[in-house]
């Protein structure tokens, strides 16, 4: 067992906690966008963290002699980026049809939005 | 012509970056990379280059230099929802609240910001360029005053956007 | 016939994932408005990427990281199609 090894344990752990904590905010949450919150914002963290410690074993690999492998470490940057940039813009749009398609967030005590769509409907 | 360059560039870079495998590239790759480069310069010069204002390097350090403090705000978001995923304390809302950013650009830049850090996640814009934000624990004082201060959502965030994509 | 080393680290993380995919479908089967389905298949599709790279990782095989990238954006664009669908808009 190398610091390395213990370095990529340590990542994996963290990154299945947050996913499994997205799993978990999924089912307690009362409502769409409660929910939404625990999807985006776990899961993102976790991949971030399992990526993180996928690659740290490619570079480790690469530093062994095992030379093709650090274009594992290259193609999972470029999966971590494409996941950091759809997974908001994602949970926006789903957020936003939710709302125009009339579901109400559940024990909201304001709702800014709701009045602008009633000022737009009696136009 | 100038938008044609700099897709072409872009999907060159990205074609090194995917075929590299340890060793340098061959001449075949670099050729089929040109090739396809071309190709895919063609399809997507008018959406991928709108105007040249992030072409700036200053931009690209300034970005850069926000993923620090962006990532500070992911981690306490992340113990922030595992904390209310436990203990099921939420007091949620929507709130509507001006940034005062003036480019497109930069909108999507803070809005996809604030749905990665504490307690916030965009839902809607509207023309004026305002923020439709939904709050998992809404502060009462915040409520009070009617233009919404944007402090307690954003922090920093604004002036950081304003600094990368305007 | 692959088998499976299940002290690899890598392979328990890929069937950790495999749980938390399951706990999410829980929500997509139940989820009372259309809205929370679309959020736990969207929630599915980042695990499944995230699963994806811990795969390639255990087998050392590029490819299956690959198929992550392409994964990943196709199921944005199918999530914002759905979105949109909700919306009543024209696709």
């Amino acid at each position: 067992m190398t610091y390395v090894e213990w370095l990529i344990y340590i990542f994996l752990g963290i990154g299945l906690f947050f996913n499994f904590l997205a799993s978990v905010g999924l089912m307690r949450f009362p409502d769409v966008y409660t929910r939404l919150h625990a999807g985006t914002k776990c899961t993102t963290f976790g991949s971030i963290f399992l990526s993180l410690a996928v690659i740290i074993y490619g570079i480790w690999k690469y530093h062994e002699g095992d030379t093709p492998l650090i274009s594992l470490s290259i193609h999972t940057f470029i999966a971590l980026v494409a996941i950091m940039l759809t997974n908001p813009t994602g949970a926006h749009a789903i957020a936003r049809a939710a709302h125009r398609s009339g579901v109400k967030p559940a024990m909201a005590v304001v709702d800014d939005l709701e009045e602008k769509e009633e000022e737009n409907d009696d136009d | 012509m100038l938008a044609f360059i700099g897709t072409t560039i872009f999907c060159f870079i990205v074609w090194l970056t995917l075929t590299f495998n340890g060793h340098m590239w061959g001449t075949d790759e670099i050729i089929a990379g040109i090739f396809l480069s071309v190709v895919g310069g063609i399809a997507a010069r008018k959406v991928f280059v709108k105007d040249f204002k992030m072409a700036n390097p200053k931009r690209w350090l300034f970005f850069i230099a926000y993923l620090g403090p962006f990532f500070y705000q992911m981690a306490k978001a992340n113990f922030d929802v595992a904390y209310r995923v436990i203990t099921g304390k939420i007091n949620p809302g929507i709130v509507k609240m001006s940034p005062g950013l003036k480019s497109d650009t930069a909108l999507t830049f803070l809005a996809n910001s604030i749905t990665l850090t504490p307690g916030t996640l965009s839902v809607d814009t509207d023309d004026e360029k305002n923020l439709y934000v939904h709050w998992i624990n809404v502060d009462e004082e915040a409520l009070k005053k009617m233009p919404r201060p944007c402090e307690p959502v954003c922090s920093t965030f604004p002036k950081w956007a304003r600094r990368v994509a305007e | 016939m692959i088998s499976f080393d299940f002290t690899d680290p890598f392979i328990l993380t890929f069937l950790l994932l495999l749980v938390c995919m399951l706990i999410a479908m829980i929500r997509v089967l139940l989820g009372p408005t259309t809205p929370d389905r679309v959020v736990g298949l969207d929630t599915i599709n980042t695990l499944v990427i995230a699963a994806m790279i811990i795969y390639g990782a255990a087998f050392d095989e590029v490819i299956y990281i690959d198929v992550a990238i392409v994964y990943a954006l196709l199921s944005f664009i199918t999530t914002l199609f759905i979105a949109k669908y909700l919306e009543g808009g024209k696709l």
